[in-house]
């Protein structure tokens, strides 16, 4: 396979997941201005700034207000990861590497950009908003599908595979970068019911409510939250499940191509280092810390990777 | 009925032969489902991306080719004739350009003038001397056929670069297949979905003396804003090779490699869907970012071979095509079986007088052009645009070709008031290789979609039709 492919093949899997999360994040966005209990304002920048948009939009406006910030992550093409420009980059990767595709995933990917694309031609006013997030975590759910349903499980799945992981962990870990203060263990504020709206928030923003109370129950906590989110093997989303399903890919490739890159060395001693321990653990070194210490390793594991299999020239 | 030869009807309502069941088809056929039957293949065509770029257009504008559910029918005799004149023409052509690029013994011979060689942009001195593996430089070719009554067929144009819409010869039967399954079963039609087969089977054959084992083929594209990139995408994924672009590649011990997961890899025979000047940076444009530095000096040692060859646009050269009948004539030894359009050299003073005082007749031509562009259609030109037309002709005549307008003829289209005729054209595509000429049963057709139009081409409003060769 090329390395051109390689990379699209990643890339677009990227893509797509990004803006399944970040339609997440509007969502829980949308949901946490409505409660009315706290800034709502507050709510949209935390959006804004764990969409790794921030600074773009405040370069385009000069305060946060919820239509801006909700135009800015879903449809503005200023922005390059904006909803809609992330899917046409996901599509336009997809139809480069039209080849290594099949019938059900190129259709599946194109479909999803012309729905979002007409969509999105207006603004979308916060009455649609639901709709419109909806109709996104649904075609992404459909290209999924499709990629899981009708791909050869041959060296082009292992890259989307470890193309869909990384972003995961990498949402995830945003996620965790901009709200661990929420997380912190205090002194006072023991469920207070502030509190529970922004831990809730926080399980809903990767899908996770359900999940969540089927593991541990009514009662939430702070650390069971992080728990679950850091080290839990059965979350989908969780940066243990995510970081074992980027080292088993590159085991896969491995296995294939009777070479590994040092990306295949390095994404074991992510798992290693962040992984293998309690979340009691964690917290005494600083959750902070150990968060951006694993979001810049988590990078440069992605580089390497595509350096090892020849994505550029 | 008019002045125009019709295919589907001799009368009115009289259907030739060959459309007898498409006519019983369609009389039993309810024309509102017809007509959702036309939405849906639209559809089908946009969800599959099926889009063509149009130059000039913000890039990010695609476009479909409008797709029309009537077929286009030949019959197995047409065919068969249509068969051996396409064969003869092509097998002319590959010896006129080997010709060409060494002793040049039709020049010699005094049947075509050695300027019209030598000062040809689409000559490519470069090319002198190089003997292409197997001796096959046009490996594809789309001959552009018109037809003007029902045994009236003429070459329109050789495209003997790199011929597209072959993707829409195929697509177009898979949507007709799907939407009409019955229409098949009553009908005997020729089978065009083992193309991409034979394609790579052809290209294969061609593969260079330093090939080992399976040759590795693949498929050069300008990228994802090539107003064919579909195609390029469509007939890789059907062949099972590699679609790769300029800096996928770079030259590794005197082979092209392309740069894979695994490393560097050499290709044997490269489907090129790049123009010459763009093919590579040191020997053509060097500002090209689109081929590959040093594959000409790659492909003159025999490490690689380029389908089709560089330098074969001197033989679909406008001013070269008036001389077809003789370029027939003098490397087949048989007089040409397929008609040329009468055709005036601006270039030559008498022509050009001619040309000059008929323009509200004639059908003019840039020599270089292509795609519809920088065309004036006599009749249906206003005076403004023909006094513009004169200007320029007069400045550079050599520029310039002039053909009759011929009466090209019609099949219906699916209209809003229903059937309506409208003008066609043909493209069939030839491959070939040492093994032989393989012309698919069926090809391109393309349709004036505006009535009274004459404009076939996609970028000026034509549309598509499937294409049907009978078995008789």
């Amino acid at each position: 396979m090329l390395g051109k492919t390689a990379g699209g093949l990643f890339w677009m899997a990227r893509y797509l997941e990004r803006a399944e999360n970040s339609a997440r994040l509007l969502e829980t966005g949308q949901r946490m201005a409505l409660t009315r209990t706290h800034n709502s304002v507050e709510e949209w920048a935390s959006v804004l700034k764990t969409t790794g948009v921030l600074d773009g939009y405040l370069s385009k406006y000069n305060e946060v207000t919820k239509d801006n910030a909700i135009d800015w992550v879903l449809r503005d093409m200023e922005n390059t990861s904006s909803i809609r420009s992330v899917i046409k980059q996901a599509r336009d990767n997809a139809r480069l590497v039209r080849t290594a595709l099949t019938h059900d995933v190129w259709s599946a990917v194109n479909a999803t950009w012309m729905r979002v694309d007409a969509t999105m031609k207006r603004r979308v006013s916060e009455r649609d908003l639901p709709g419109v997030l909806e109709m996104i975590r649904h075609q992404a759910a459909l290209v999924r599908g499709a990629n899981l349903g009708t791909m050869l499980r041959n060296d082009m799945f292992d890259f989307t595979r470890i193309g869909t992981f990384v972003e995961r962990a990498d949402n995830t870990g945003r996620i965790l970068d901009v709200k661990y203060y929420v997380l912190l263990p205090t002194a006072f504020s023991v469920g207070s019911s502030l509190d529970n709206i922004q831990w809730e928030s926080i399980l809903r923003s990767v899908g996770a409510g359900g999940g969540y109370r089927i593991t541990h129950g009514q009662k939430t906590t702070p650390s069971d939250i992080a728990q679950f989110l850091i080290l839990d093997q059965r979350m989908p989303r969780s940066l243990h499940f995510c970081c074992r399903k980027i080292q088993e890919n590159l085991a896969y490739l491995k296995k294939d191509y009777g070479f590994a890159g040092s990306s295949c060395e390095a994404s074991n001693t992510l798992f290693d280092t962040y992984l293998d321990r309690s979340i009691a653990n964690i917290f005494e070194a600083g959750l902070h810390e150990y968060i951006e210490d694993f979001l810049r390793d988590l990078n440069q594991l992605s580089r390497q990777i595509e350096i090892d299999y020849r994505f550029y020239e | 009925m008019s002045e125009y030869f019709d295919e589907m009807f001799t009368g009115k309502g009289t259907l030739r032969g060959p459309y007898e069941e498409i006519g019983r088809w369609f009389n039993a056929e309810d024309a509102s489902r017809l007509r959702a039957k036309q939405r849906e293949a639209e559809e089908v065509f946009r969800l599959t991306g099926i889009t063509f770029n149009v130059y000039g257009k913000a890039e990010a504008e695609e476009r479909l080719i409008p797709f029309d559910i009537v077929p286009r029918v030949i019959s197995g005799r047409e065919w068969q004739r249509l068969e051996r004149g396409i064969e003869q023409r092509v097998r002319a052509i590959n010896a006129f350009l080997y010709d060409i690029y060494h002793r040049q013994e039709i020049v010699r011979a005094g049947r075509v003038p050695a300027e019209m060689i030598a000062s040809n942009e689409a000559f490519l001195p470069q090319m002198l001397g190089v003997a292409p593996p197997g001796q096959v430089y046009t490996h594809i070719v789309g001959i552009d056929l018109v037809r003007t009554g029902p045994d009236e067929f003429f070459v329109l144009e050789d495209n003997a670069r790199t011929p597209s819409g072959v993707s829409y010869m195929l697509e177009n039967r898979e949507t007709m297949l799907k939407m009409f399954p019955e229409l098949f079963s009553a009908t005997n039609v020729r089978n065009v979905s083992d193309y991409p087969r034979n394609l790579r089977r052809s290209l294969a054959a061609c593969a260079p003396a330093c090939a080992e084992g399976e040759p590795t083929v693949a498929v050069l594209t300008p990228g994802i804003y090539n107003s064919a990139y579909y195609e390029h995408a469509f007939l890789a994924d059907q062949m099972a090779v590699e679609l790769v672009e300029g800096h996928d590649l770079r030259v590794v011990d005197g082979r092209v490699c392309m740069r894979t997961t695994r490393g560097y890899k050499p290709i044997d025979v490269l489907y090129r869907r790049v123009d010459d000047d763009f093919l590579d940076p040191l020997n053509f444009d060097p500002s090209s970012a689109l081929g590959v530095p040093g594959i000409m000096d790659v492909y003159r040692a025999g490490g690689i071979t380029i389908a089709n060859a560089p330098g074969t646009g001197i033989a679909d050269d406008k001013a070269i095509y008036s001389y077809m009948p003789e370029i027939v004539e003098f490397y087949t030894g048989e007089k040409p079986l397929l008609q040329n359009v009468p055709t005036w050299r601006c270039s030559d003073p008498d022509s050009l007088a001619y040309v000059l005082d008929n323009l509200s007749d004639l059908v003019v031509k840039e020599v270089h052009g292509s795609g519809g562009y920088g065309m004036l259609i006599g009749p249906t030109a206003s005076k403004k645009e023909i006094a513009a037309f004169r200007a320029k002709l007069k400045a550079r005549p050599g520029n310039y070709i002039a053909q009759p307008t011929l009466s090209l003829s019609t099949v219906p289209i699916f209209a809003r008031s229903g059937l309506a005729p409208r003008h066609v054209d043909l493209r069939p595509f030839v491959l070939v290789s040492p093994e032989g000429v393989k012309i698919t049963p069926g090809g391109l057709t393309r349709v004036a979609l505006k009535k009274g139009s004459l404009v076939v081409n996609s970028s000026q409003g034509g549309g598509t039709k499937d294409t049907w060769v009978l078995e008789d």
